[in-house]
């Protein structure tokens, strides 16, 4: 009995092993995802400030960073 | 080909390559003293040019790869550098212009400190302020100061914003962790923030403070990156916003009509607003270098808000010191359950509305941007020098919301163009600017 078991664990180990999600994009394919391009915002204080601008005339509000506090807009 | 020193320099100037230079050759950098990339390469060189250029290549990819932490991972924290914006609004009346500065100082790869000042200087003469009031100025000042610290593949970030006006004061605080997985190929990221606002409304001078009250904000938040392919990446966010307390703008009021003429009361809010927005991002680089965004967002609230985004962005460069980019956004709303632009009677219903930002209403925004960057620096410790310049003009359509101007009585003694609720519906046109030099040290 304890035989089966002990294979079955060990299978089951290597089979982990194997499942196992290995990173399908390399290290060394990632230039095209590391150029300046392919930032979603360059700028932190420029695109906090667009933020700032949807949130004082827009209702929605949420999911794109925090638009800091205060209102000043109406 | 032989390496000059003006090519390491200019490599050295690259934030991508610093950041995979501080990450990969901290201890080597300990153990040698070296202090900068073009002096690392030097030192290498000598021990043949061949060598320095093979070990330059597999650098610059590797930094490619490893800086993309910047992006998608937690893995690097943000590069040290300082940034002056002056950013300016200008449509419905309302003027809005003032500074904001953002500097950013690490300390040992672990720890990094930020702090931004910013101000608004408002001059308002919007429609809101026309219809029941007059022409006002103030300025609102924000302080906010945070730090991220690293432990392996994991940020922790504390983060604290005040912001004062003359009527408003908001004091924020956010705590934040990212975690990587995958091999960096995955990015989670989970936020809090507490807010509690003070509202005012400023009287004379007599009674400089005629009413003072509370609100309370919660908001969560929930992130997701994934590198889809090595030209693909996607983003996914979500934030739930809980407002609670006294929820108004104590000087705006709704509009009623009394005896066949218009009479004015002030807004009733609810005292509670949630709300939830869900935002898919997608950005993608294309046969030729430069890429494609595009950006949808969902948003609902239980006023009755329901909210659609759409964004596109194209970012295209231009040698090596340009970076031109376009986008076209779109945005619509419904009305809040509560809005109307004028109610039949006094005391209508329980909760009154008339701010047009809870109307039903549409906007298109068309943006240019231009980044520029410096062959040289101005000054000698500075590196990665960049000045940018965006433009964003909206055009704003309202539904539900009529130009209140119309039906006001001129002069005693003459009508007025419109009756209450008959005038035209209301629409105005913004820009927006942002102008900003950005440098690394």
């Amino acid at each position: 009995m304890r035989t089966p078991a002990a294979l079955i664990l060990s299978l089951s180990l290597c089979g982990c092993s194997h499942l196992q999600p290995q990173p399908w994009v390399k290290a060394y394919e990632r230039g095209h995802l590391a150029d300046p391009v392919m930032q979603l915002e360059r700028s932190a204080v420029a695109g906090k400030y667009i933020s700032h601008v949807y949130e004082a005339r827009e209702a929605a509000r949420g999911a794109d960073g925090s638009a800091g506090g205060g209102c000043g807009c109406n | 080909m032989a390496v000059t020193r003006e090519m390491l320099n200019d490599l050295g100037s690259d934030p991508l390559v610093r950041q995979i230079f501080r990450k990969t050759t901290r201890a080597f950098k300990k153990t040698r003293g070296f202090t900068s990339v073009p002096e690392y390469f030097f030192n290498i060189e000598r021990a043949g040019k061949l060598a320095v250029y093979r070990i330059a290549k597999y650098l610059i990819a590797t930094v490619f790869c490893t800086s993309l932490a910047t992006i998608v991972n937690a893995a690097i924290l943000p590069e040290e550098s300082a940034d002056l914006l002056f950013h300016a609004y200008d449509g419905g009346g309302v003027t809005v212009t003032g500074p904001s500065v953002l500097v950013r100082k690490n300390f040992k790869d672990t720890a990094s400190v930020h702090a931004n000042y910013y101000t608004d200087m408002v001059s308002s003469a919007s429609i809101d302020v026309l219809t029941a009031g007059s022409k006002y100025s103030e300025q609102r000042t924000e302080y906010s100061t945070g730090v991220d610290y690293l432990n392996d593949t994991t940020i922790y970030s504390l983060g604290y914003t005040n912001s004062s006006e003359n009527d408003y004061v908001a004091n924020t605080v956010n705590f934040g962790v990212a975690q990587e997985f995958f091999g960096d190929l995955t990015t989670v990221t989970m936020g809090y923030s507490v807010g509690d606002d003070t509202v005012k409304l400023n009287g004379d001078e007599s009674d400089p403070i005629q009413f003072e009250a509370n609100q309370k904000h919660h908001r969560f938040s929930l992130g997701l990156s994934q590198v889809i392919t090595k030209n693909w990446l996607a983003v996914a966010n979500i934030e739930s916003v809980i407002d609670d307390g006294y929820l108004n703008n104590p000087y705006r009021s709704v509009r009623y009509l009394d005896d066949g003429k218009v009479s004015y009361q002030t807004e009733r809010y609810p005292q509670t607003r949630n709300s939830d927005a869900i935002a898919l991002r997608s950005i993608y680089y294309l046969p030729y270098r430069a890429s494609v965004k595009g950006e949808v967002k969902f948003f609902q609230d239980s006023w009755g808000v329901d909210a659609t985004t759409y964004e596109l962005k194209y970012v295209h460069p231009w040698t090596r010191s340009w970076i031109f980019e376009a986008k076209v956004r779109s945005y619509s709303q419904s009305q809040a359950d509560f809005y109307a632009d004028i109610y039949p009677y006094k005391n209508f219903q329980t909760f009154l509305a008339r701010d047009k930002e809870l109307s039903q209403f549409s906007s298109t925004n068309f943006g240019l941007g231009v980044t520029y960057k410096l062959p040289k620096p101005p000054l000698a410790f500075l590196n990665n020098c960049t000045l940018n310049f965006y433009w964003d003009g909206f055009q704003f359509n309202y539904d539900n919301f009529r130009n209140a101007l119309l039906s006001k009585t001129p002069e005693e003694g003459k009508d007025a163009p419109y009756k209450p609720g008959e005038e035209p519906l209301y629409h105005f046109n913004a820009n927006v600017i942002r102008l900003y030099f950005s440098a690394g040290y």
